[in-house]
């Protein structure tokens, strides 16, 4: 559970000085730059104000409503933060879940299980990660948790046939959404970035992919403003999760990655049990990182 | 995708070849550039503002060598610093007088722990030590099975009594591992544990509980390279809940600049001693405070340059 803290009081109540000195915009910038917002959106952002506060004079809204009014319009409100669970034509939506080492894939496609369960839609779990030690076992037990039956293979198999088996089950036995989990690679390795676009290759043979979820760690800095890039361009993204926000990060990252990508945030994770996980939320998102 | 500092120092010295001591001005253009690259690399603000004042105090009072370009001067003194900062002090590992010498791990979840409890006991194992592993960690689904598959893979036995998911004692099992290995004669213990966030007080409790049934000869923070801005204030956090006498870097085969190197290294002192750049229990070496400046700020062409000059 986090707690949310109130309208980013910290950092708002210097804006309520009655004359917004050097120091003050300086405290701003280090509100953003230490959230991991970055530089270039920090430095845009902090000239916007400016430039708001100036131009509208007496007229400008409290300084309060302004800062807060530009970040939730960088972080976007409009977007469909809807997760594509369902295919078409009678077939399974297929949720594709990658990401880098350790940020929390296998977790999240356990999570998802649970909500889709209590939905009471049919779920299968692929198991492709064969790469990690102990890692399908891992699924397993997610998939004991919150009874959902899982698709294995050989430890060291080929993670696309595993997959490919995986959305198969799901295709011939009717069920609703297959949940493919994928082993950690980082973006810079050419041969595991190639396998991932392999294994969503493959499963299109069977059914389409709906929906391809980058997991990102919050307390990742600038470095996952790449991942997003690169494994965008390899098995084309339709949503990010933001995990582990339950600690002392602010996740700010996913605010270049949505002003450079327009990949929106579709859910958060919140902890390590079955039940930690919510729909992104820009307002109470910019709360927490001004707080 | 960032322009490296050297692109961007040597843009804003365009005009500057050979003029010798550099202006007020010139000295803050640089300090602008230094400060951006060093925040892009994720070094965390305070240091970053610590540090630039260290860098424009030095460009102030050193005659800048007509032989070398300004920028280069500049990057000269950077790197300089940034190596003294991150090596000054560094030490090998501590062995215990007598009896098995414990090293306990401890790090943020997905940090790269449980892996790198296998490559250090592989590592000493080369070197002539018997060391024994000790899943510690009965929380995470099935860290108990991964440990021992990783203990297999570098032939180190696991002390694994209780199959963890959330059953058994992990200070219990911490207790017993010291008895086991004296039995054993294991002369070291690595503990591996679950992980744990910095703000989770019941947790942290965990962990002190684990270090006060064991007294580790060297506790370890694992934390990721890719680590942002957070990296202050979880290693704080870890110092005050568990502390710590080192620092593991991990993923270092990414392409994150890994700022919170300097970032940890300057707020809490303690070396960085070992660093993990891959899934192969091979990918594991010492940590080397010269490649990591260069890497932090992207440095390797220039320095090159600098040595030519
Ligand atoms: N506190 C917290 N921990 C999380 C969250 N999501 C995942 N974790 C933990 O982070 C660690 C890594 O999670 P995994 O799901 O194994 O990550 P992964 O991306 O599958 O890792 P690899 O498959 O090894 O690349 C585990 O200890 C999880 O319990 C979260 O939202 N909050
Ligand atoms: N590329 C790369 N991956 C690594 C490295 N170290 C660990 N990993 C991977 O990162 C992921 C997490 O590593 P673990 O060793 O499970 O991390 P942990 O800290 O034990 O995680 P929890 O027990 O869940 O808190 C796994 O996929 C590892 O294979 C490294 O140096 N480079
Ligand atoms: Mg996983
Ligand atoms: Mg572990």
């Amino acid at each position: 559970a986090r707690s949310q803290g109130g309208l980013g009081q910290g950092l708002l109540s210097l804006l309520s000085r009655d004359r917004l000195d050097e120091d003050t915009w300086e405290a701003i910038e280090d509100t953003l730059l230490t959230a991991d917002v970055g530089v270039a959106p920090t430095q845009a952002l902090v000239d916007k104000l400016r430039t708001r506060l100036r131009v509208e004079g007496g007229q400008a809204p409290d300084p309060r409503t302004v800062l807060r009014e530009e970040l939730v319009e960088l972080v976007g409100t409009d977007l469909d933060r809807r997760v594509q669970v369902t295919g078409a034509d009678g077939k399974p939506g297929v949720v594709l879940v990658v990401g880098v080492n350790g940020a929390g894939k296998t977790t999240t496609v356990g999570k998802i299980a649970r909500i889709l369960v209590a939905e009471d839609l049919t779920v299968t779990l692929g198991a492709a990660d064969t790469f990690r030690a102990a890692a399908v076992d891992q699924l397993a037990t997610w998939g004991e948790r919150v009874g959902v039956e899982v698709v294995r293979g050989p430890e060291g198999g080929d993670p696309a046939s595993v997959a490919f088996e995986a959305v198969k089950h799901g295709v011939e036995n009717g069920v609703d959404t297959v949940l493919v989990d994928t082993a950690g690679r980082l973006q810079n390795k050419a041969g595991l970035m190639d396998e991932l676009g392999k294994i969503k290759r493959v499963i299109e043979k069977q059914a389409d992919v709906t929906e391809v979820l980058l997991v990102l760690d919050a307390t990742t800095g600038q470095n996952g403003l790449i991942q997003a890039r690169v494994f965008s361009e390899i098995v084309d993204v339709t949503g990010i999760v933001l995990t582990k926000l339950d600690g002392s990060a602010k996740g700010g990252i996913v605010v270049q990655v949505q002003r450079e990508l327009g990949v929106p945030v579709k859910l958060v994770g919140l902890g390590e049990g079955p039940d930690d996980m919510a729909p992104f939320e820009a307002s109470a998102f910019v709360d927490a990182l001004l707080g | 995708m960032f322009a490296t500092l050297s692109d961007r120092l040597a843009d804003t010295f365009k005009n500057l070849r050979g003029k010798g001591r550099l202006s007020e001005a010139d000295i803050d253009a640089t300090a602008r550039e230094i400060r951006i690259a060093l925040l892009e690399a994720d070094v965390a603000l305070p240091v970053v503002k610590e540090f630039v004042g260290a860098v424009k105090e030095r460009a102030r009072s050193e005659e800048v060598s007509g032989a070398l370009n300004p920028a280069q001067q500049i990057i000269k003194i950077v790197h300089e610093e940034l190596v003294t900062i991150l090596g000054g002090e560094t030490r090998r590992l501590r062995y215990a007088k007598s009896g098995p010498t414990v090293i306990m791990l401890a790090g943020l979840q997905g940090a790269g722990k449980t892996t790198l409890a296998a490559k250090l006991a592989r590592w000493l194992k080369d070197q002539d030590r018997t060391p024994m592993l000790v899943a510690a960690d009965l929380q995470r689904p099935n860290a108990v099975q991964q440990l021992q598959v990783n203990g297999e893979r570098v032939g180190v036995p696991v002390f694994a009594p209780e199959p963890g998911n959330g059953a058994g004692d992990p200070v219990e099992v911490a207790r017993a591992s010291i008895e086991e290995a004296k039995r054993k004669l294991h002369d070291v213990v690595i503990i591996d544990t679950a992980g744990r966030l910095g703000v989770d007080e019941t947790l942290m409790q965990q962990a002190a509980d684990i270090r006060d049934a064991v007294q580790p000869d060297e506790v370890l923070f694992v934390v990721d390279a890719m680590i942002g801005q957070d990296a202050v204030t979880t290693a704080q956090a870890f110092l005050d809940g568990v502390g710590y006498d080192g620092v593991v870097l991990t993923k270092l085969d990414g392409d994150a600049r890994g700022g919170a190197a300097l970032s940890i290294r300057s707020i809490t002192g303690k070396p960085v001693m070992f660093a993990s750049s891959g899934e192969k229990m091979t990918d594991f070496d010492l940590f080397h405070p010269d490649r990591m400046a260069s890497r932090i700020l992207d440095m390797g062409d220039m320095l090159t340059l600098i040595e030519q000059a």
